[in-house]
């Protein structure tokens, strides 16, 4: 459980303290990819179901590796856009995802709140792994930890969020967990990609990207869309680029140490130029490691039965046998 | 839930330790520790969260007293090993292992304060064959109360103390309790 | 024919002609007869009325929603006209005025003919079918105009979606001009629209769903505003949803256009912070809109911008809401929870009287339509709705006679029991509960 809840849907729904708390976690699996046997068992009997609605090979590998860290057994479903209608496939998938007993359900859907369907619908735990235009909350932790782990804080530091923010999930998931862990966020991009009354969020607006990156400690930029960019909503990627991209000219406003991030997959030379990509301030490949971190927590955490606990037996229960950390004798389940 | 120290009410009974003894219980540990494997070479001691490892830097500084060698401590957080895990709500809170030194080729010795059922133990083995291949693993502890579940018995013991499955045995340590002693109490219902 | 009705002792509000006492409705030949006195004492005197007691409720002209989507033809898995007109009655509605958009569309005399057919066999509530403005909807064949208003349509539309074509818009005008029946617009510009499935603004950003801006319906709105200027013909708005429309229909009235508009229950009883859950029985279009449109909304029911209340009753069935918000398609049920939902939104917090409330969902709307009707004068037909306004009921979706059960109200605690819905003079519908206590 997280938050008092059997899913992880987004950052919206969890304090401070909660967010918290899965960083603290993440740090102990972090180390955990370090030892020689990079695996603990945990998970084990349980199986994770990887359902990709959405084409992505990064986060899907990240939640499988993560999986299997943990010992669970893990089975993958993956489409893009097959014959039946969206609505079917969800519904379907919840019905067999009962019939097979998983336990925990990793969800990547092109529609905003798909995994709240599937979390309504499923006593399995369901962890969102980026819904439409909504959230990617395991990726909001993932910078969280790489920021956390980077910089030794997160309350204060001035972060800086630059491109398509309207279409960006992992933006949203970042804004919600800077702000609530109290961080000045500032973003900037073009403003046909500016979400309508967005300074709600409690973040600052800024005019251009320099006016962003100005004095920052991070600088995150967000991965441009090709596929968006048909339409009304920018003229070109050279435009895009001239305007909107991060450069090592550009980055001279920031702190002189500052820490660069993105999502992944890279457009270089258009968001972001090859030699900020490769350069001293990124941590982009670090980003990729704390994911499987980040993301084993996640699953640990939710990987708690949600159903009431059987009444105690003979054997004195974990809580009275706390003081000397003994495990009771419990069947598995 | 079980995050926590012990949750439910307990009587406090009797003190079977108080500073002194515990102190020199540790002492005799750390003799015996030596003895058996014929001086300091090889020793890891690796003190199971939370208060086997301040029982082992204790049982570590005794050693550096008397033998001049600073070994290695190191802690291990048995949470991801326990057998009990989906049979909980809410999962416990994961504190870091932390082994300073590579354990292969080395005598481990395990150290934690009770040794009851033997799945702490258990779990706290499963984690250490994870991090390398000892020489050997032996388990010191500072009671022994009985009532053993799975087959696995102390090497170094700092007290037998028979007990009902109603009672509970308490390690106080000055490091994390304020102060030392080790009491038995009564569940209450 | 049926025997002679008499309404006891009910309040009788009849805003067409400002009367508000109780006192006996009678009814013979299908037609009002007369209020107590007025009404001829031979039929008084005949011994072979029917008396029902209503005192404590409220008698009133049949209600009509001027907006309502049966889908028969084609889509009766959704709805059919029977199930259509049971949902009416029971919601006190005596008549309905129903879409085009049926598959296929009623574009030709034969359907227009067949749902008139259909509902006079039922012989529940009337239905008045409105026709497609083009072949198919398709927006760019006129559809036969005069003689589908021969067959029996009340106006024209191509509701769902929008007449695109400013050229086939001020055409349509000009045709209906002198047939007195108004084009019914679908305020929605496609592209402005886009994807979009809810109102955008600061809840489409934090949940993350596409939004569709106000200035989509408005855009169109004012674009009508001057064809209907420009032609002399009458445009009626279709569920109005954003304060932007009700400023243009405003001024566009006071220049003396001919511009009408309607809006419906879930607009002034909802936000978009209903959608925050993703729940699809929040999904409709135009979508629910902010706190600042909803109050734009009352204002221009009570000031008269909006001329009536209906509902856009969109009945979908089960399996196709059951999805993920994007999928699920647009619209919600009405016709049984419209009259609640209007008093509790309106009258409840005193925006409105109760008689204004009736003006709204009768006459202004038979006006809009260009019809007579609405009012219980002697010699129009009888079609009446009694309600207790303050018995209250619990919305059950389960217990609708619609086949749709999409909607979003669920549960809610609303006021204005229907007790009897009367059309032509026939009990239509009447509660179980009325039918003991009103004898």
């Amino acid at each position: 459980m997280i938050g008092g809840k059997k899913d992880l849907l987004g950052l919206e729904d969890l304090s401070a303290q909660e967010i918290t708390g899965i960083l603290d976690t993440a740090r102990t699996f972090r180390e955990v990819l370090d030892r020689p046997i990079p695996k603990v068992p945990p998970l084990r009997g349980m199986t994770a179901a990887n359902l990709f609605f959405e084409a992505s090979t990064r986060t899907r590998l990240s939640f499988e590796l993560a999986e299997k860290r943990l010992s669970a057994d893990t089975v993958n479903f993956q489409t893009s856009g097959s014959s039946v209608s969206k609505g079917e496939t969800l519904r379907d998938t919840a019905r067999n995802i009962e019939a097979m007993g998983i336990h925990l359900v990793v969800v990547r859907h092109q529609a905003s709140g798909a995994p709240h369907y599937l979390a309504r619908h499923l006593d399995a735990g369901v962890i969102n792994a980026g819904d439409g235009t909504h959230e990617h909350p395991t990726q909001g932790l993932l910078d969280l930890y790489t920021m956390r782990a980077e910089r030794g804080r997160i309350a204060g530091l001035k972060v800086a969020i630059i491109g398509d923010v309207m279409h960006s999930r992992v933006a949203r998931s970042n804004i919600w967990g800077l702000t609530k862990l109290g961080a000045e966020v500032t973003i900037a991009g073009p403003p046909t990609m500016m979400p309508a009354e967005v300074e709600r969020f409690g973040v600052r607006v800024a005019k251009s990207v320099d006016e962003a990156i100005e004095g920052s400690d991070v600088v995150n930029i967000l991965r441009i869309q090709l596929e968006r960019q048909r339409g009304a909503l920018y003229p070109s990627l050279r435009e895009y680029a001239r305007v909107y991209g991060v450069t090592r000219e550009r980055l001279r406003r920031a702190r002189p140490d500052v820490t660069v991030m993105h999502p992944g997959p890279m457009n270089r030379g258009v968001e972001i130029a090859q030699d900020v990509a490769d350069g001293e301030h990124s941590v982009i490949l670090q980003q990729v490691t704390n994911g499987v971190a980040v993301r084993m927590a996640v699953l640990y955490l939710l990987s708690g039965r949600s159903e009431p606990p059987e009444a105690p037996s003979e054997t004195p229960t974990v809580e009275a046998t706390k003081s000397h950390d003994e495990p009771t004798l419990s069947p598995r389940r | 839930m079980p995050t926590g120290e012990s949750v439910e009410a307990v009587r406090e009974k009797a003190e079977i330790l108080d500073g002194e003894g515990l102190r020199r219980a540790i002492t005799r540990i750390a003799h015996e520790i030596i003895e058996k494997n014929g001086g300091a070479e090889g020793l890891v001691l690796a003190g199971i969260r939370r208060r086997g490892y301040p029982l082992a830097q204790r049982i570590a500084a005794k050693i550096r007293e008397f033998e001049g060698v600073d070994l290695p401590v190191g802690a291990l957080d048995i949470t991801l090993y326990r057998d009990d895990l989906q049979t909980i709500d809410h999962q416990p809170v994961v504190g870091p292992t932390d082994i300073p030194v590579d354990i292969d080729g080395k005598v481990v010795v395990l150290v934690d304060d009770v040794l009851y059922t033997g799945r702490t133990v258990r779990a706290a083995l499963d984690e250490l064959i994870d991090l390398g291949r000892p020489r050997a693993i032996r388990l010191a502890v500072i009671v022994d109360r009985g009532h053993r579940e799975i087959p696995i018995r102390a090497d170094f013991v700092g007290k037998n103390v028979p007990t009902s499955k109603r009672e509970v045995v308490m390690v106080k340590l000055e490091e994390i309790d304020r102060h030392d002693g080790v009491s038995i109490g009564e569940i209450l219902t | 024919m049926t025997s002679p009705l008499c309404l006891r002792g009910g309040r009788i509000l009849d805003p067409a002609r400002g009367i508000d006492r109780a006192q006996d409705l009678w009814i013979d030949q299908g037609k009002v007869a007369g209020l107590g006195e007025d009404a001829p004492a031979a039929l008084r005197s005949r011994k072979d009325v029917q008396i029902v007691d209503v005192r404590g409720a409220v008698v009133c002209p049949g209600l009509v929603d001027i907006h309502v989507h049966l889908r028969e033809p084609g889509q009766e898995e959704k709805e059919t006209i029977e199930t259509g007109v049971r949902a009416a009655v029971r919601g006190g509605f005596a008549a309905v005025a129903c879409m085009p958009n049926t598959s296929p569309p009623l574009d030709d005399r034969p359907r227009i003919e067949y749902v008139r057919r259909r509902a006079a066999e039922l012989g529940l509530a009337r239905v008045f079918p409105i026709a497609a403005v083009t072949v198919g909807q398709q927006g760019e064949q006129l559809v036969e105009i005069e003689d589908l208003v021969d067959a029996g349509a009340v106006a024209i539309t191509d509701d769902g979606k929008p007449v695109r074509n400013a050229e086939i818009m001020r055409r349509a005008l000009e045709l209906t001009r002198e047939l007195g029946i108004p084009v019914i617009q679908h305020a929605e510009d496609p592209d402005l629209k886009g994807t979009g499935v809810m109102h955008e603004g600061w809840v489409s950003t934090r949940i993350g769903l596409k939004g569709i801006p106000d200035i989509a319906e408005s855009v169109i709105v004012a674009r009508d505003a001057l064809l209907a200027e420009r032609t002399g013909g009458r445009v009626h708005v279709a569920h109005v949803s954003a304060a932007r429309s009700v400023q243009i229909i405003r001024q566009a009235k006071a220049r003396g256009i001919h511009m009408t508009g309607e809006t419906a229950p879930h607009y002034l009883l909802l936000t978009d912070e209903a959608v925050a859950g993703y729940s699809p029985s929040a999904k409709m279009n135009p979508p629910l809109r902010s706190e600042r449109d909803r109050d734009a909304l009352i204002e221009a029911i009570v000031d008269g911008t909006l001329d009536c209340l209906a509902t856009d009753h969109a009945p979908h069935t089960d399996i196709e809401k059951d999805a993920d918000f994007d999928s699920a398609p647009f619209g919600i049920v009405g016709l049984e929870t419209a009259l609640g939902c209007y008093l509790k939104a309106l009258v409840e917090p005193g925006h409105l009287s109760l008689m204004d409330l009736i003006e709204r969902m009768t006459v202004g709307a038979y006006r809009v339509l260009g019809r007579p009707g609405g009012t219980l004068e002697a010699g129009a037909e009888a079609d009446v709705t009694v309600f207790d306004p303050e018995s209250r009921f619990t919305v059950r979706a389960s217990e609708f006679e619609s086949k749709g059960r999409n909607t979003p109200f669920e549960g809610w605690d609303l006021p204005g029991r229907v007790l009897m819905t009367v059309v032509g003079g026939r009990i239509a519908y009447q509660t179980a509960t009325s039918e003991a206590t009103l004898r």
